[in-house]
C-alpha cells in the first residue's frame, strides 16, 4: 500500500496491512542490515568476475588473440599441375587431361540414396562404386564433395549438365587427370600413377605435404615413379578462412605453386611403336640406342598392359590377368629382366683375352666338339666340332670351345674387368626404379654369395656367358653401343626439360686396344654377313647400311645326360617354358656406326632364327628413319607389303583402349 | 488481508504512479536490453533475421507488460502469491508429461504462441511465496525450526521436480534465490553455516556416488563437471565450448576486435551464440570495454535494488524486491562465471541479452514487481 500524500505515517494503518501486531520500526533495519551483506558478497563476486575478465582480456589478451587466429586461418595446399612427358618428336606420352567427373554434396542433395538413384538414370553407377560413395559421403562432412563418377565421356558430362536443375547436390566438375596416349606403347618406360598409399606415407625421404591431398596421385612405375619428385612440381598454398566445421569462408590469399618441368625423351615413339609391334607375338624386350649421345630410341618390353586402367584404378580381374599371363605383361624385361647373354657376351671374352695378350690373334684351338676340364666335358654348340679356328673365326661361328680356352686363359677377374668397362654388371644411371644390374660374377662374389670356391668350371661357363653372368637387355645395347664406338656411352631417356636439352655427356674412351676392337668388330661383321656367319639370313644387303652382331643363345635349364643321349634338345619339342631364350646384340652401319640394338626374345630358341631378324628389323626403322627399301633385305625376306600399322595392344582390358593422339 | 479494507488510503492516479516508478532502473534494463539486440544483431552476420528483430519485439512486449504489472497494487501482488507459487508448481508438474524437450531435458510447454518454461516462472512465484510466509510470520518464531519446515518445502518441492527435468542449473538457482529470502527475511547465521555444510557434503556424497547403483547426477552432468575442473581433457569433445569461449573473449583483448568483427562467433566456433554463449561475442567484439560496461549495468541494477529494498519499509515489498534483485543477480553471475570458465557449463542465459522469450519477458515481470512494490512502498 502506499502513503496517502501529505500525511505523516501512522503505525495503526500499516497494523492492518499484513504484518498484523508487529512494530514497524524493527523489520526495516533487519532487512536492511542483512541486504547489505548480501549487496557486500553480490559485489565481491561482481568483483571477481571483474578481476577474471580483465586476466582474460587485458593481461593473456594477445594468447588469446593469437589462439583465435589460429583457429581461424588455415593453410590449404593446391595441387601442383604435373609436368607432362613426350617423346623426342614432340608426340604426348604422358599428359595431364581434363577428366569430367560428378560431385555430390550431401548438405545439397538431401537424401543421399535418392541423388543417387535420380542420377544413375544419366550414368551408370555399379552397385560397388554406390557403396563406396554412401560410405564416403557418412564419413564426410555434410559440405565436403564427394565423387560419385568420373572419367566420364564428353556426352554423359553434357546430359548431367543439361539436367543439373533436377539433380540438386550433384555439380558437374573438370579436373585434370593422368593419361598416357600411347597407352601400352610406352607403358614400361612412362609408367603409370596412382592414389598415394599409406605405404608411399610411410617413407621417411619423402614428407611432402602434398601428398596429403585428397585424390593427389603420384608415380608408381617407371620415370613416373623414377621422376616423380621432379614432375611433382611444388604445390601452392592458399590461407583460407574457415569455421568451426572446416567449411571454408573465404580464400585471404594464394600462392600459385610451381608446375613440374615438361619433360622431353629422347623415345622416339615411331620406333617404339614398331618395335613393340615386331614383337608383338612374343614375351621378349628390344632397345634401341643412337649412337650419337646415347639416345635411348625404343625401348620394348612385350607383351605390355594398359597403363590407363591403373589410373583409375584397375578392377580385380583386370589385374589377376595381368598377373597371371604367362608372358608377364608387368615385368619390364628390358629393365629388370635379367638374362645369361650366352654368346653375346664372346666378344667380352675375346677382348679380354686380346687386351691381356693370353691369346694371339691368329692363334687357332682345335675345337672337336667338347671341352675337357677334368672329368667333365663342356659342349660346343655343335656337335660336330669346329675344328681350328681363329679369334675371327670362332666369333663368327661362336665356337663355344676356343672361348672355355680364351676364358681359362684369361681368368674370370679380367673378363669381369672387361665386362664392367662394357657397361655389363652395373647399373645405368637413368630415372628408371625398375632397372636391374645384372650380374658379373667374380671370385670375391662366389666366396660372398655362395659361399664356395670359385672354380675353373664357372669360368668356362662365364666364357661363353653361362653359370652366373646375368644381363639385362638395355646393358646388352649399351655393351653393343660401346663395342661399336669404343666410347664409354651412356643410355640417356631425358633429351629436354622444360624446352631447355639436357646437357650432353661425354662419352670418355674406353681405352681399349683400337687394334683390338677392330679384330672384334670384324667379328661381329662376319657372324652376320660373312658365308659361315650365325646370322647370316639376317643380314642388311644394303652396301651402305651393313649390319654387324652377334647371336646368343642360352639355357635356361641344364640338359641332362639322359635327354642328350634321347635327342631330345630340340627347342621345338620343348614346353616354352623350358626353350632357351634368343638373342641378338649388333649395331650398324658396319663402318660408319649410328644404331645399336639388343633383342631378347624369351624361349624363343636359337638367336639367329628368333631374335636376329627382330633386331634387324629395328636397326633397319631407324637407319632408314621410315619403311626400309625392299632391296634391302636379303632375297626371300623382305616383308609383305604393305606393313600392317602397328597398333596398340593391351594385353588385358575392357576395350577401353582410350583414342590415340597424333598430330 | 483484503483489498478492500475500508481503511486503505485512497489510490494514486495512473500519472502518479508512472511518475513513482524507478525510472533509474527502467533505463539500465533498456541498457541492457539494448546491448543483447546489437549482439544479436552481430551474431546473425549483420542482420535483424532471426534473432534480433524478435527480440525487441519481446522486450516490446515485455515492457508493456512490465509497466502493467508495476501499475496494480503491491497488495494485489501479496495476496496473489500463494496463487501464483501453485499455478508455477501445476506448470512444473504438467511439463512432466506434455513438455517437449530441448537440449536434453523436458523444459518447455507450449501456451499459444508462447514456449512457457514453467522453471523461469517458479524462479520469481517462489520469492513472491516466500515474502509473503515472512511478511505474515511472525519476528520471534523466524528462526524456530518448525517455522523453517514451510519455506524449506516451498523451495525443495519445485527444485527437486527442476532437478527431475533434470536441469541442475535452474534447480540450484531456486535454491539461492529461496535462500536469500530466508536470509533477508532474518533466518539465524546458524541455519546458513549448517546449510554450507550440509550442501558441501552433498557436493561430496554426489561425486563419490558416480558409478555405483546409487548415482544420483546423469553421466552427461559429471562429464560437465569433469571438463570444467580440466578442460584440456577433452579439448574437442566437452571441453571444446569452454576453451572456445575463452579464446573468444581473451581475443577481444582491451577494446575488442569491432562490432561485427568477431572471427570467433561469426564462424561458428562458438555453441549457443545467440543464447547462453552470447557473452562471449560481446566479449569478442568490444573487449574489456564491452564486457566491463556489462557487468557495470548490472552491478547498478543491483544497488537500485538495493537501495530500493531498503527504502521500502513494506516488509513484503521488501522482501520480494531484494530477493528479485538477488535471482536476477545470480543469473548473470552464473552466466558469466560459466562462460569465463569458473564454473561448470549449467544452461543459464544471460538475463535481458541472451535470445531467448520466455526468459525474457519473466524477467520483465520480475522487474514489473519490483516497481510495483517501489511505487506503492511506504
Amino acid at each position: 500500500m502506499s502513503r496517502p500524500r501529505g500525511e505523516a505515517p501512522r503505525n495503526g494503518m500499516r497494523i492492518r496491512f499484513g504484518d498484523r501486531a508487529r512494530p514497524d520500526r524493527a523489520e526495516g533495519p533487519g532487512v536492511t542490515r542483512r541486504g547489505l551483506v548480501l549487496l557486500g558478497a553480490q559485489l565481491l563476486v561482481a568483483g571477481g568476475l571483474a578481476w577474471r575478465m580483465r586476466q582474460f582480456q587485458i593481461v593473456e589478451g594477445e594468447h588469446y588473440r593469437l589462439l583465435a587466429e589460429e583457429n581461424r586461418i588455415n593453410m590449404r595446399l593446391i595441387a601442383p599441375t604435373r609436368g607432362q612427358i613426350f617423346d623426342r618428336k614432340n608426340q604426348p606420352l604422358a599428359i595431364n587431361q581434363q577428366n569430367f567427373r560428378v560431385v555430390m554434396i550431401r548438405e545439397q542433395a538431401g537424401d543421399p540414396e535418392a541423388a543417387l538413384d535420380r542420377l544413375g538414370r544419366i550414368v551408370e553407377i555399379s552397385p560397388r562404386a554406390r557403396e563406396r560413395v554412401l560410405d564416403e559421403i557418412r564419413s564426410k562432412s555434410a559440405f565436403v564433395p564427394v565423387v560419385v563418377a568420373e572419367h566420364l565421356d564428353w556426352d554423359t558430362f553434357a546430359k548431367i549438365n543439361v539436367n543439373a536443375p533436377a539433380l540438386p547436390g550433384i555439380l558437374p566438375e573438370v579436373g585434370l587427370s593422368r593419361h598416357y596416349p600411347a597407352g601400352p606403347e610406352t607403358a614400361h618406360v612412362v609408367g603409370y600413377v596412382g592414389r598415394v598409399t599409406q605405404k608411399d606415407l610411410d617413407q621417411a625421404d619423402d614428407q611432402d605435404p602434398v601428398l596429403q591431398i585428397p585424390e593427389f596421385q603420384i608415380g608408381k612405375r617407371g620415370l613416373e615413379r623414377g621422376l616423380e619428385r621432379k614432375l611433382r612440381g611444388q604445390a601452392g598454398t592458399r590461407r583460407i578462412e574457415v569455421n568451426a566445421l572446416g567449411r571454408v569462408i573465404r580464400e585471404l590469399d594464394r600462392v600459385e605453386g610451381q608446375p613440374g618441368p615438361d619433360l622431353h625423351l629422347t623415345l622416339d615413339l615411331a620406333l617404339q611403336d614398331y618395335a613393340n609391334w615386331r614383337l608383338r607375338e612374343e614375351s621378349g624386350a628390344a632397345v634401341l640406342l643412337d649412337l650419337r649421345h646415347g639416345d635411348v630410341l625404343a625401348m620394348a618390353s612385350t607383351p605390355s598392359f594398359e597403363p590407363n586402367l591403373f589410373v583409375r584404378g584397375i578392377s580385380g580381374p583386370d589385374y589377376k590377368a595381368l598377373l597371371e599371363h604367362e608372358y608377364r605383361p608387368l615385368h619390364n624385361k628390358w629393365a629388370s629382366g635379367m638374362y645369361p647373354p650366352g654368346s653375346t657376351f664372346k666378344m667380352v671374352v675375346a677382348l679380354a683375352a686380346l687386351e691381356d695378350g693370353v691369346i694371339a690373334p691368329e692363334e687357332t684351338v682345335f675345337c672337336n666338339g667338347g671341352y675337357e676340364l677334368g672329368n667333365r666335358r663342356f659342349h660346343c654348340w655343335r656337335r660336330g666340332g669346329h675344328g681350328h679356328v681363329a679369334q675371327r673365326a670362332a666369333l663368327e661361328q661362336s665356337c663355344d670351345v676356343y672361348f672355355y680356352e680364351a676364358a681359362k686363359r684369361v681368368g674370370i677377374e679380367r673378363i669381369a674387368a672387361m665386362a664392367q668397362r662394357l657397361g655389363l654388371g652395373q647399373r645405368a644411371d637413368m630415372p628408371l626404379p625398375e632397372l636391374k644390374g645384372g650380374l658379373i660374377p667374380d671370385k670375391a662374389w662366389k666366396s660372398r654369395n655362395r659361399e664356395e670356391p670359385w672354380l675353373v668350371g664357372d669360368t668356362l661357363n662365364a666364357g661363353i656367358g653361362q653359370g652366373f653372368v646375368l644381363a639385362t637387355p638395355l646393358q646388352l645395347a649399351v655393351m653393343t653401343a660401346r663395342l661399336a664406338t669404343g666410347r664409354a656411352l651412356e643410355p640417356r631417356l631425358i633429351l629436354a626439360r622444360d624446352g631447355r636439352p639436357a646437357p650432353v655427356p661425354e662419352a670418355a674412351p674406353l681405352g681399349i686396344a683400337e687394334a683390338h676392337l677392330a679384330l672384334v668388330r670384324r667379328g661381329m661383321f662376319d657372324v652376320v654377313n660373312s658365308r659361315r656367319g650365325t646370322a647370316r639370313r639376317a643380314r642388311i644387303d644394303d652396301k651402305a647400311n651393313r649390319m654387324a652382331g652377334k647371336t646368343g643363345t642360352s639355357q635356361v635349364r641344364n640338359i641332362t645326360k639322359a635327354e642328350r643321349a634321347l635327342g631330345v634338345f630340340r627347342n621345338e619339342d620343348l614346353p616354352w617354358r623350358r626353350r632357351d631364350h634368343a638373342l641378338f646384340v649388333g649395331y650398324a652401319p658396319y663402318e660408319d656406326p649410328r644404331f645399336a640394338v639388343a633383342v631378347v626374345v624369351e624361349h624363343g630358341g636359337g638367336g639367329s632364327k628368333a631374335a636376329a631378324p627382330v633386331a634387324r628389323d629395328i636397326l633397319m626403322r631407324g637407319l632408314w628413319g621410315g619403311e626400309p627399301p625392299l632391296t634391302a633385305y636379303p632375297p626371300g625376306q623382305a616383308p609383305e607389303r604393305p606393313v600392317p600399322t602397328p597398333q596398340p595392344r593391351p594385353v588385358s582390358g575392357d576395350g577401353n583402349t582410350p583414342p590415340r593422339i597424333r598430330t | 488481508m483484503s483489498l478492500t479494507d475500508p481503511n486503505r488510503a485512497a489510490p494514486l492516479s495512473i500519472t502518479a504512479k508512472l511518475l513513482r516508478m524507478n525510472w533509474a532502473l527502467v533505463l539500465l534494463i533498456t541498457a541492457i536490453a539494448a546491448l543483447g539486440f546489437m549482439m544479436l544483431y552481430s551474431v546473425a552476420g549483420g542482420d535483424a533475421e532471426p534473432w534480433a528483430r524478435r527480440q525487441m519485439n519481446r522486450f516490446g512486449v515485455g515492457v508493456i507488460l512490465m509497466t502493467i504489472v508495476a501499475l496494480i497494487d503491491i497488495r494485489f501482488w501479496k495476496w496473489a502469491s500463494p496463487f501464483a507459487y501453485l499455478g508455477a508448481l501445476v506448470l512444473l508438474v504438467a511439463v512432466e508429461f506434455v513438455g517437449e524437450t530441448g537440449m536434453g531435458a523436458q523444459r518447455w510447454i507450449r501456451l499459444g504462441p508462447l514456449n512457457l518454461q514453467p522453471s523461469e516462472v517458479m524462479k520469481i512465484a517462489l520469492v513472491l511465496a516466500l515474502a509473503r510466509y515472512y511478511a505474515w510470520l511472525e519476528r520471534d518464531r523466524i528462526s524456530r525450526p518448525l517455522w523453517l519446515v514451510p519455506p524449506l518445502a516451498l523451495i525443495g518441492l519445485p527444485a527437486a521436480l527442476v532437478l527431475k527435468q533434470p536441469d541442475l542449473g535452474t534447480a540450484l538457482m531456486l535454491c539461492l534465490g529461496g535462500g536469500v529470502v530466508m536470509f533477508l527475511a532474518g533466518v539465524s547465521w546458524w541455519y546458513f553455516g549448517t546449510a554450507a555444510a550440509l550442501g558441501a557434503g552433498l557436493v561430496w556424497a554426489v561425486m563419490t556416488s558416480r558409478g555405483t547403483e546409487w548415482q544420483v547426477l546423469k553421466d552427461y552432468q559429471y562429464s560437465r563437471i569433469e571438463t570444467f575442473l580440466d578442460p584440456s581433457r577433452d579439448p574437442l569433445g566437452a571441453g571444446y565450448h569452454i576453451t572456445q569461449s575463452k579464446i573468444a573473449m581473451g581475443s577481444g583483448g582491451l577494446t575488442g576486435r569491432g562490432f561485427m568483427q568477431g572471427t570467433q562467433s561469426r564462424l561458428n566456433f562458438l555453441p549457443e551464440k545467440h543464447t547462453d554463449f552470447i557473452f562471449t561475442t560481446l566479449s569478442e567484439e568490444f573487449g574489456a570495454v564491452g564486457s566491463m560496461s556489462l557487468l557495470a549495468l548490472y552491478t547498478l541494477v543491483l544497488i537500485f535494488g538495493f537501495a530500493s529494498m531498503v527504502s521500502n519499509r513494506d516488509r513484503y515489498g521488501a522482501l520480494v524486491t531484494g530477493g528479485l534483485t538477488a535471482t536476477f543477480f545470480f543469473f548473470w553471475a552464473v552466466n558469466m562465471a560459466m562462460v569465463m570458465g569458473l564454473i561448470p557449463i549449467v544452461g543459464v542465459p544471460l538475463p535481458l541479452v541472451s535470445y531467448g522469450g520466455s526468459a525474457m519477458l519473466v524477467l520483465l515481470m520480475a522487474f514489473g514487481l519490483m516497481q510495483s512494490a517501489h511505487i506503492h512502498r511506504r
